[in-house]
C-alpha cells in the first residue's frame, strides 16, 4: 500500500473555494434571470402561442434524384401522388366526417383505429395513397365540410418500363424499426419510403435528397397563417447506368417468358449494358403499397420472381466451364496444343462408367477440337490428371467462388469445392471420381451467370478479370459530376497470352467451325465465340420427356467480335434443356441487335 | 488501507441529515415530472424511474460504508476499467438512432458513458492530489497526464457519437484542473495557443461543417431541427407563468416537438406545469445541493477528498447548467440531463453514487 504524504490539510485549496462560490452564484443567477425573462415578462405573448400549439413543422421532402440509361432515358421517376390525409385535433365530429367522406370517396376510407391513438394529435394521419383525380376534385369542393381533413401532395416513384430492368433499379417501401434506430435522429422518419433492393438501396443517400420544411403559425383551424422560418429542400442526385435501354429490352423479347438470366457486358471496361432476370415483378407495385395477397404471391412462386438469378442464381456451370479446365491443363503442361487423346463415349474410373453426351464419341482429338465439340471424355482425362485442388485455383483465378463484387446487393458467391471444403463440410475424404463431374462443370460447382460471363470476358479481353459495374455516373440537379465509375481491375488469369488465344480460338471454333456445339448462336457477317452448356439437374439423363423442375439448365456464353471484343453475352435458361436450343439462339439475338445499333432500322 | 479511523458514532453525527432530505425532495420532483410526461405519452417511464432510483438508493448506501481513500488506491484501475467499457460499447455497443451508446447486460442495458465521467473525476483527483501546487500550480509537464487522463474516455465518448458526455467531461477535467491552479506562463501559453487554433480551424473546415457548427451555436438557424426545439422548447417554459398550468394540465407536451422530452427537456415540462414557483424552487434546490457540496471541499480531510469533492461538485454543477441553459434557449444543443429529474437509468444510478461519494467525503471530514 502507498502511504500517502499528502494527508495534510488542504488549506490552499480551501482558500479558493471563495471564488468557485462567487462563479456558481454568477451562473445560477443568469438562469434565475433568464427564467424570470421567459415566465414573466414573455409569459403571456408564450402562453397565447401555446394555445393550440400555434407553431408547427411542415416538412417538405425533397424530390429523389432520378435513375436513367447510358444514353439520358429515364428509367426511374417521381410522379405527384395525392393522398388525403387529416389531423385529429382538428376534426370536430368523427362520425359524421367518416359519413360524409364514404359519399366522396367509392368504398370509403378506413379510419377506425387511428381515433384512438391520441398520443400525437398535431401529426397528419394518412387515410389514403394516391387518390384518383375525380376524388381529389370533390375532395376540394367540399373542403369546408370536411374540418381537419386535407390533400397532400406527395411525390411517388414511377418505374415507366414496369417489370424491365426491376432486378437492377430496386424497389421502394415504408422504412423498417431497424433502419431507423440505426440512422441519426432527424434523417428518417416513421413512415418514410426508403429503397429496399438495388440501386434504390444501395444509392439511397444519393438519391434521397436532403429534407426541408416550414415553421409555420396556424389558426385555431389549423390553416397557416404565416410562415415563420423556410428551408428549401435539396433535390437527391440522378444515376446515369450502364445499361443500353435498346439491348435491354431485345435481351427481355428474346429471353421471353423463360426463366432464367441474360446479362450483356463490355469485355473492355466491366461495363454491365442489360441485364434480364425472368420472371420479373413491377417496383411500381411496391411504390404504391401491396397488398398481402400480391406479395404472398411474389414469395411463394416457384420460379421465384423476387430472384435476381443473373447474380443470385447458382447453377452447375456444366460445359461453359470447360474453358478452365482447358487452361489449368495448358499452364500446367498436362496437355500441350495439338496433343491428341482419345475420347470415347465413355471413360471408365475404377468401377464407374462417366459418359460423354455424344454417344459415339469423338475419337483421337486435340485441345482445339474438345473445346468446339465439348468432348466430357476428354476433360475427364484432363480433370483426373490435374486434380480437383489445381482445378480450383484457377476456377478461382477466373472468379469463380468468389462474388464478382458488381454494384448490385444480394450477389451469391457460388462454390468451388476442394479437398479442405469437402472435409469441412461432410467430414470426408475428396474421391477421385468426384473430379470429374467437376472438371466439366457439374458436381458440387456452382456458379452464378454474371460469374460465368465475368470469366468469358477475361478471355476475350485478354486477360483481365474485371469488377463489373452498373453505375456510370451520378450527377446532381444541375448536372455537375459527383461520381464516375472507372475500370476496376481485380485481377489478372495467370494464363499466358498464347494460351488464353488458344482458347479463344476454339471458342471461336464451337459456333463456327463445322462439328461445333454452339453453330446456333453464329451470325453471318460477324465473328461470334463462345460456348454452350447443358447444367444435369438430376443425374439421369435418359427416359425421355422429365418434369419441368427436372429438365436441364441451357448455358450459352460468348462474345463478339471475335478480333476485338465489345460485348460478351451470358444466357441461362432454367430448366431449358440443350445450350445449343435453347440459350444459344437468344444469345445470338442480343449479340446480332449491339453489332447492328445503329443500322437497325434497315436491316430488320 | 488502514482502517476506518472513524467510529460508527461520529460517522451517523457527521451524515448530512438535512441534504439528504434535500436530496429526496429532488428525487420526488423528478419522479412528478416524470409521471406527468408518462401520462401524455402513454410510457410509464417514473415507474422504471422509480426502480433506478431504489437500485442507486443500494448503490449510494453502499459507497457509505467504505472510507473514500479506496477510491484513491483503486482509482486507476476504476479509470481503466471504464475506459473497457467504452471499448466495449463501440465494439458491442446497441445502436439507436445512429450512435452506438448502450451495453446490453440481458436483463438492463446501461452507458458506460456515465461511468466513465466519475472515473475520470477520480483519477484525477488522485493525480493531483498527489502534486505540490501550493506555489506556482501546475506546470506544463504535469498537464500531460491530466490531458490524457481526460482525452482518452472523450475521443471514445466522442465517437459513440455523444457529443454532450464529451463536453462535460471536457468541463469537468477543466475546472479541476483550474482549482488545482495552473503555472501562469503555461496558462497563458495554453490559451494563446488555443485562441490561435480557432481561426486556422475555421479556414481548414468545409462549408456544411462550419454550417453545423454554426448552427449548433445559434439554433435560429436550424430552424427544422433545433431550433425548432428551442422554440417550442421556449414556449413551454415561457406559457408556464408564474403559477404554472398546473399538475398535468402542459399541452406542449403533446406535441412531437421534443425527441427527448422525458430525458432532455424535463425541465420545460416540469416549468411548464409549475411555473416559476416550481422552476425556482427547483434552481432553489440545485443550488442548495451545490453550496453544501462546496462546502464539503471547503472541510475535506485530505487533499484526495477535497478533489474528489471538487470533481463531484461540478459533475453536478455542468448538468444543471448546460441541460436549463439548454431548455430555455441559452445554450447550444446538447444532450446533457438533469440530474434526479431526467429519465435514464444509466445516469440517476450514477448521479446516486457521485452523491454517495460526496456523502462520504463529508462524513470523514476533520471535526473542528
Amino acid at each position: 500500500m502507498k502511504v500517502h504524504s499528502k494527508r495534510e490539510e488542504p488549506l490552499d485549496l480551501r482558500s479558493k473555494t471563495r471564488r468557485v462560490l462567487v462563479l456558481l452564484f454568477l451562473f445560477f443567477g443568469v438562469l434565475f434571470l433568464r427564467i424570470w425573462y421567459l415566465q414573466v415578462v414573455k409569459g403571456e405573448e408564450y402562453k397565447r402561442l401555446s394555445e393550440n400549439n400555434r407553431i408547427r413543422l411542415v416538412i417538405a421532402a425533397p424530390p429523389r434524384g432520378r435513375i436513367f440509361d447510358r444514353e439520358g432515358r429515364l428509367l426511374v421517376g417521381n410522379r405527384p401522388s395525392f393522398n388525403l390525409t387529416l389531423i385529429p385535433e382538428d376534426v370536430r365530429d368523427w362520425k359524421g366526417l367518416k359519413e360524409r367522406l364514404s359519399l366522396l370517396i367509392p368504398g370509403g376510407v378506413e379510419f377506425d383505429g387511428l381515433k384512438r391513438d391520441r398520443r400525437l394529435p398535431f401529426e397528419p394521419l394518412l387515410l389514403k395513397r394516391d387518390m384518383e383525380w375525380e376524388e381529389v376534385a370533390r375532395i376540394e369542393v367540399n373542403r369546408f365540410d370536411l374540418p381537419g381533413v386535407s390533400i397532400d401532395v406527395e411525390s411517388m416513384r414511377y418505374y415507366p418500363y414496369g417489370k424491365s430492368l426491376a432486378h437492377v433499379l430496386g424497389y421502394m417501401g415504408e422504412i423498417d424499426r431497424e433502419r431507423l434506430q440505426r440512422t441519426r435522429f432527424g434523417d428518417y422518419r416513421v413512415g418514410d419510403m426508403v429503397g429496399k433492393r438495388g440501386i434504390e438501396r444501395l444509392w439511397e443517400e444519393s438519391l434521397r435528397g436532403i429534407r426541408g420544411g416550414y415553421q409555420v403559425e396556424v389558426d385555431a383551424l389549423g390553416r397557416t397563417k404565416r410562415v415563420l422560418k423556410e428551408v428549401a429542400p435539396i433535390p437527391g442526385k440522378d444515376i446515369y447506368l450502364t445499361i443500353d435501354l435498346d439491348l435491354q429490352e431485345v435481351a427481355e423479347k428474346a429471353l421471353g417468358d423463360r426463366a432464367g438470366a441474360v446479362i450483356a457486358m463490355d469485355p473492355r471496361n466491366g461495363e454491365i449494358l442489360a441485364m434480364v432476370s425472368s420472371p420479373s415483378y413491377d417496383p411500381n407495385l411496391f411504390a404504391k403499397g401491396m397488398d398481402r395477397d400480391t406479395w404472398k404471391a411474389l414469395v411463394t412462386d416457384p420460379r421465384r420472381p423476387l430472384e435476381n438469378k443473373a447474380i443470385q442464381g447458382q447453377y452447375p456451370p456444366a460445359s461453359t466451364f470447360k474453358v478452365v479446365t482447358a487452361a489449368a491443363a495448358l499452364e500446367e503442361g498436362i496437355i500441350r496444343p495439338g496433343d491428341r487423346l482419345f475420347s470415347g463415349p465413355y471413360f471408365i474410373l475404377g468401377n464407374r462408367v462417366f459418359r460423354d453426351w455424344k454417344e459415339q464419341g469423338h475419337g483421337f482429338i486435340d485441345i482445339h477440337r474438345a473445346i468446339v465439340e465439348s468432348a466430357d471424355t476428354f476433360f475427364y482425362q484432363l480433370g483426373l490428371e490435374l486434380g480437383v485442388d489445381r482445378i480450383a485455383r484457377y476456377a478461382r483465378a477466373f472468379g469463380f467462388g468468389v462474388k464478382t463484387g458488381i454494384d448490385l446487393d444480394g450477389e451469391k458467391p457460388g462454390l468451388v469445392p476442394t479437398k479442405e471444403w469437402k472435409g469441412l463440410v461432410f467430414n470426408e475424404p475428396w474421391y477421385k471420381g468426384e473430379t470429374l463431374p467437376v472438371a466439366v462443370g457439374q458436381g458440387y460447382l456452382l456458379a452464378t451467370p454474371l460469374q460465368v460471363l465475368n470469366a468469358y470476358a477475361a478471355i476475350a479481353n485478354g486477360g483481365r478479370l474485371l469488377q463489373p459495374h452498373v453505375v456510370k455516373e451520378v450527377r446532381d440537379r444541375e448536372g455537375h459530376m459527383i461520381y464516375r465509375a472507372r475500370v476496376k481491375e481485380k485481377d489478372r488469369v495467370p494464363v499466358s497470352r498464347k494460351n488464353l488465344e488458344i482458347i479463344k480460338r476454339a471458342l471461336w471454333g464451337a459456333v463456327n467451325e463445322k462439328g461445333g456445339t454452339g453453330r446456333t448462336a453464329m451470325i453471318k457477317g460477324f465473328d461470334v465465340a463462345g460456348k454452350t452448356g447443358t447444367a444435369q439437374v438430376v443425374g439421369l439423363r435418359e427416359g425421355g420427356d422429365l418434369p419441368y423442375r427436372f429438365r436441364d439448365h441451357s448455358w450459352f456464353v460468348g462474345f463478339a467480335p471475335y478480333g476485338s471484343p465489345e460485348i460478351a453475352v451470358v444466357v441461362l435458361v432454367e430448366h431449358g434443356g440443350f445450350g445449343a436450343t435453347t440459350a444459344a439462339p437468344i444469345a445470338k439475338k442480343v449479340i446480332e441487335a449491339y453489332l447492328t445499333k445503329g443500322h437497325r432500322d434497315g436491316s430488320r | 488501507m488502514a482502517r476506518d479511523r472513524y467510529p460508527l458514532r461520529r460517522l451517523l453525527f457527521q451524515f448530512d441529515w438535512s441534504i439528504l432530505f434535500l436530496l429526496i425532495l429532488l428525487a420526488g420532483t423528478g419522479l412528478v415530472a416524470l409521471y406527468s410526461v408518462s401520462v401524455s405519452s402513454g410510457t410509464p417511464f417514473y415507474q422504471k424511474q422509480f426502480y433506478f432510483l431504489l437500485m442507486g438508493v443500494v448503490l449510494f448506501t453502499f459507497i457509505l460504508l467504505f472510507h473514500y481513500h479506496y477510491l484513491e488506491s483503486y482509482g486507476y484501475y476504476i479509470y481503466a476499467f471504464s475506459l473497457l467499457l467504452l471499448v466495449a460499447v463501440l465494439l458491442f455497443g446497441k445502436a439507436s438512432y445512429g450512435a452506438k451508446r448502450w451495453l446490453d447486460l440481458g436483463f438492463f442495458s446501461f452507458q458506460p458513458s456515465e461511468v466513465a465521467k466519475i472515473s475520470v473525476i477520480i483519477a484525477l483527483a488522485k493525480y493531483l492530489s498527489g502534486r505540490d501546487v501550493s506555489r506556482t500550480g501546475l506546470t506544463l509537464k504535469e498537464l500531460i497526464v491530466p490531458a490524457i487522463v481526460t482525452f482518452l474516455p472523450l475521443i471514445l465518448v466522442a465517437v459513440e457519437p455523444d457529443l454532450g458526455t464529451a463536453l462535460i467531461i471536457l468541463f469537468i477535467s477543466g475546472s479541476m484542473i483550474l482549482f488545482a491552479g495552473i503555472e501562469r506562463k503555461t496558462l497563458m501559453g495554453i490559451t494563446a495557443s488555443i485562441l490561435s487554433f480557432i481561426p486556422f480551424m475555421w479556414l481548414v473546415l468545409k462549408d456544411y461543417q462550419k454550417e453545423r457548427i454554426l448552427a449548433f451555436l445559434d439554433p435560429e438557424l436550424d430552424p427544422l431541427g433545433s431550433g425548432y426545439q428551442i422554440i417550442q422548447s421556449k414556449i413551454a417554459v415561457g406559457s408556464g407563468g408564474i403559477l404554472g398550468k398546473g399538475f398535468l394540465r402542459g399541452t406542449q407536451g403533446k406535441l412531437k416537438f421534443l425527441p427527448a422530452q422525458h430525458t432532455d427537456f424535463i425541465f420545460s415540462i416540469f416549468a411548464e406545469e409549475w411555473g416559476l414557483l416550481g422552476s425556482f424552487f427547483l434552481l432553489s434546490l440545485y443550488l442548495l445541493l451545490l453550496l453544501w457540496g462546496i462546502n464539503v471541499v471547503r472541510n475535506a480531510g485530505c487533499r484526495f477528498g477535497a478533489y474528489l469533492a471538487f470533481g463531484l461538485v461540478s459533475f453536478f454543477f455542468f448538468h444543471v447548467f448546460i441541460n436549463i441553459g439548454m431548455v430555455i434557449g441559452l445554450l447550444p444543443v446538447v444532450g446533457v440531463p438533469l440530474p434526479f429529474m431526467s429519465y435514464g437509468g444509466s445516469f440517476l444510478v450514477v448521479s446516486l453514487v457521485a452523491m454517495g461519494m460526496l456523502f462520504n467525503v463529508s462524513m470523514r471530514r476533520f471535526m473542528f
